[in-house]
């Protein structure tokens, strides 16, 4: 491996968010834990849908529901452990055994009506199911509605892992996104996930050799949801709570915009797509009220000039480096 | 069962149909000719109604501030479509869905910055803030009568424009085979401008006929804009017939379910079950509608020919 400073850059970002309580504790600024462990889970929900939007080419404008299905097995489940007395439900691994049961579940179900359609047509039912769950969510007053529930504990990890602390929890989101970043790399090269690049540049291709390409499609779609379900535990846990508005369709459109940013398509992309968002978001909201007068048409200008996202500008900076460093063609040497 | 309240329900329903309409057409139109997914059409529909807010604050009559708005509209919606809009009509929807995504985020701040964060009212003349009497003593708001006739109005202009005159065989064409028209010598991009402009003012119509029965506020189109897709994807993108006749289905599934759900699930199951899941459930029966209709026929009521 040829050592550019894409992947430099790439794994100064890994490292560095690795050392983020390290450093948010030694400048007493735990503040910057909370940020970054935002980033984290909103990070793996990115690099889940990236797997389908990214390599299978399938635009689903409803990923954050499995945030909101993740986040509501949470909220519900430990609103009975505390009001009920049913300590089971208060316990981590239930969550996500759960969280990943009904994820994959919604995805299957959403996925195999959805999977029938293509084009605009795609891209509007998923939103129209997210669409769905956030009334569902909305409506239910036994849950708070559309004010949400406070939760008045964290997912236990049975004396494993003690997520009050927002160190631990932080340590736990970044060993999930490694976790994701190593499944969604394996995945991709392996032959199930050639097949589903080959059904994006190509479907009646695929068709052709003999692919099942529904069947394909629709288990990527149910890994990626699944993936997500488990950040929206992970995201409850961060928060300390849950509201309809995790699932609101703009909610969905925010990861569609981290993945495109960072760069879709690509491994790492979604990370960076993720931490360059939330980053901006903080900055320029810093600097003035009216914030997003700054972000939207810097999203239209990032969309018509910077095809690629982030890290397609590395690697056009690598193929930069090795010209003149190296005096070489990158594509042929 | 309440018949007045039911006919009184499908007026209303109707009403919100043709304000869909209104959206579907304009959005239909842009997807079907320029291939443009475009987001920011709720925003143009929420600029209308605050462009009518301002005239008929500076007017005194909401006439005058109506008829002052819609060309103000249709030069908005130019405005975007030379300096946003163009570039993305070769993009993937995805990069058109990101951009425009990103103009919504800028016009809700615009408007903040300018309008201020508090909700506009836009008053009515005293003509129209009454109701009428229709039959058998049922009254009916008479502002709401007004937009169910200027939107069959429109819908009606809309038909002849597109079917019988010039530029609508210009469109029509554009709809079928974008290559063939412009090869054939005419000028697309003013087809496109045109188009668009044409969207704008429908749009802003919409929302300036909304702005007196609801607030005009912030992020009032993203609402219904959400709710516009359903139209057009359950009619089929593309085409005006299946947005009119999906409007309607909508609007009138939308409105009667909500006031009627409660009764006919108490039919079924204890009252209070049926008094907890009639709204979550009465929210969703559009989505439901529309995921049925997709599952069957994957291409809407009416997919446009040649598509």
């Amino acid at each position: 491996m040829k050592f550019t400073p894409r992947i430099y850059i790439i794994t100064l970002l890994m490292l560095g968010l690795g050392a983020v309580p390290l450093i948010a504790d030694s400048i007493d600024e735990p503040f910057y834990t909370v940020l970054f462990s935002r980033m984290l889970i909103l990070s793996i929900g990115a690099v889940s849908l990236n797997l389908i939007l990214g390599f299978g080419g399938m635009v689903s404008f409803g990923h954050a529901v499995y945030l909101g299905i993740g986040s509501y097995v949470v909220g519900i489940g430990t609103f009975h452990a505390v009001e009920d007395g049913v300590e089971w439900l208060g316990n981590g691994f239930v969550h996500m055994a759960v969280a990943v049961a009904v994820s994959a579940i919604a995805g299957l179900i959403i996925g195999a009506i959805s999977l029938r359609t293509h084009g605009v047509y795609f891209i509007m039912i998923t939103l129209a199911f997210a669409q769905m769950f956030y009334f569902v969510a909305v409506g239910n007053e036994n849950y708070g509605g559309d004010d949400g529930l406070s939760l008045y504990m964290r997912s236990d990890f049975a004396g494993l892992l003690d997520l009050s602390n927002d160190n631990s929890l932080y340590y736990l989101n970044f060993g999930f996104l490694l976790a994701s970043l190593y499944l969604s790399h394996r995945l991709t090269n392996s032959r199930f996930g050639m097949a589903i690049r080959g059904t994006k540049s190509n479907e009646q291709r695929m068709k052709s050799i003999g692919f099942p390409v529904f069947r394909y499609r629709l288990l990527a779609f149910v890994i990626a949801g699944t993936i997500c379900g488990l950040a929206g535990v992970l995201s409850a846990n961060q928060t300390d709570f849950v509201n309809p508005s995790v699932m609101h369709w703009t909610h969905s459109g925010d990861l569609i915009i981290m993945t495109v940013l960072g760069g879709i398509g690509t491994l790492f992309g979604p990370v960076i797509g993720a931490v360059a968002f939330l980053l901006l978001e903080e900055l320029l909201s810093g600097v003035t009220e009216y914030w997003q007068l700054i972000f939207g048409p810097m999203l239209v200008l990032i969309v018509i000039f910077a095809r690629g996202g982030i890290d397609g500008m590395l690697a056009a900076l690598d193929r930069w480096w090795l010209l003149l460093f190296l005096k070489k063609n990158p594509e042929g040497d | 069962m309440n018949w007045i309240l039911l006919f009184e329900q499908t007026l209303n329903g109707f009403q919100l149909g043709i304000l869909l309409f209104l959206l579907a057409a304009g959005m239909t139109l842009i997807f079907g000719i320029m291939d443009l997914i475009n987001l920011a059409h709720g925003s143009l529909y929420m600029m209308g109604a605050y462009f009518a807010a301002t005239f008929t604050q500076w007017t005194d009559s909401f006439l005058l501030g109506a008829l002052l708005a819609l060309p103000a509209c249709m030069l908005f919606g130019v405005i975007l479509e030379k300096i946003a809009l163009r570039t993305l009509y070769t993009r993937s929807h995805l990069d058109q869905v990101l951009a425009t995504f990103g103009l919504i985020l800028f016009f809700n701040e615009f408007v903040r910055l300018i309008w201020g964060p508090v909700g506009l009212d836009i008053p009515l003349p005293e003509l129209l803030s009454g109701s009428v009497e229709l039959f058998f003593g049922i009254r009916y708001p008479a502002f709401r009568l007004v937009i169910i006739a200027v939107g069959i109005m429109v819908a009606i202009l809309l038909y002849l424009l597109v079917s019988k005159t010039k530029i609508g065989m210009l469109i029509r064409a554009g709809a079928s085979n974008r290559q063939m028209v412009s090869a054939l010598g005419i000028n697309i991009n003013l087809l496109y401008t045109v188009v668009f402009g044409l969207g704008a003012v429908l749009a802003g119509l919409a929302g300036l006929m909304a702005g007196p029965i609801m607030t005009v506020e912030i992020g009032m189109g993203e609402g219904i804009l959400i709710i516009t897709f359903v139209v057009i994807v359950i009619g089929g993108v593309g085409s005006i017939r299946g947005a009119f006749v999906a409007a309607l289905i909508v609007g009138f599934i939308d409105t009667v379910g909500r006031s009627f759900l409660p009764d006919i699930l108490g039919l079924f199951v204890s009252n209070d079950i049926a008094d907890t899941a009639a709204p979550a459930i009465s929210s969703m029966l559009i989505y439901i509608l529309m995921a049925l209709i997709l599952a069957i026929k994957p291409q809407g009521l009416f997919p446009p020919k040649g598509a």
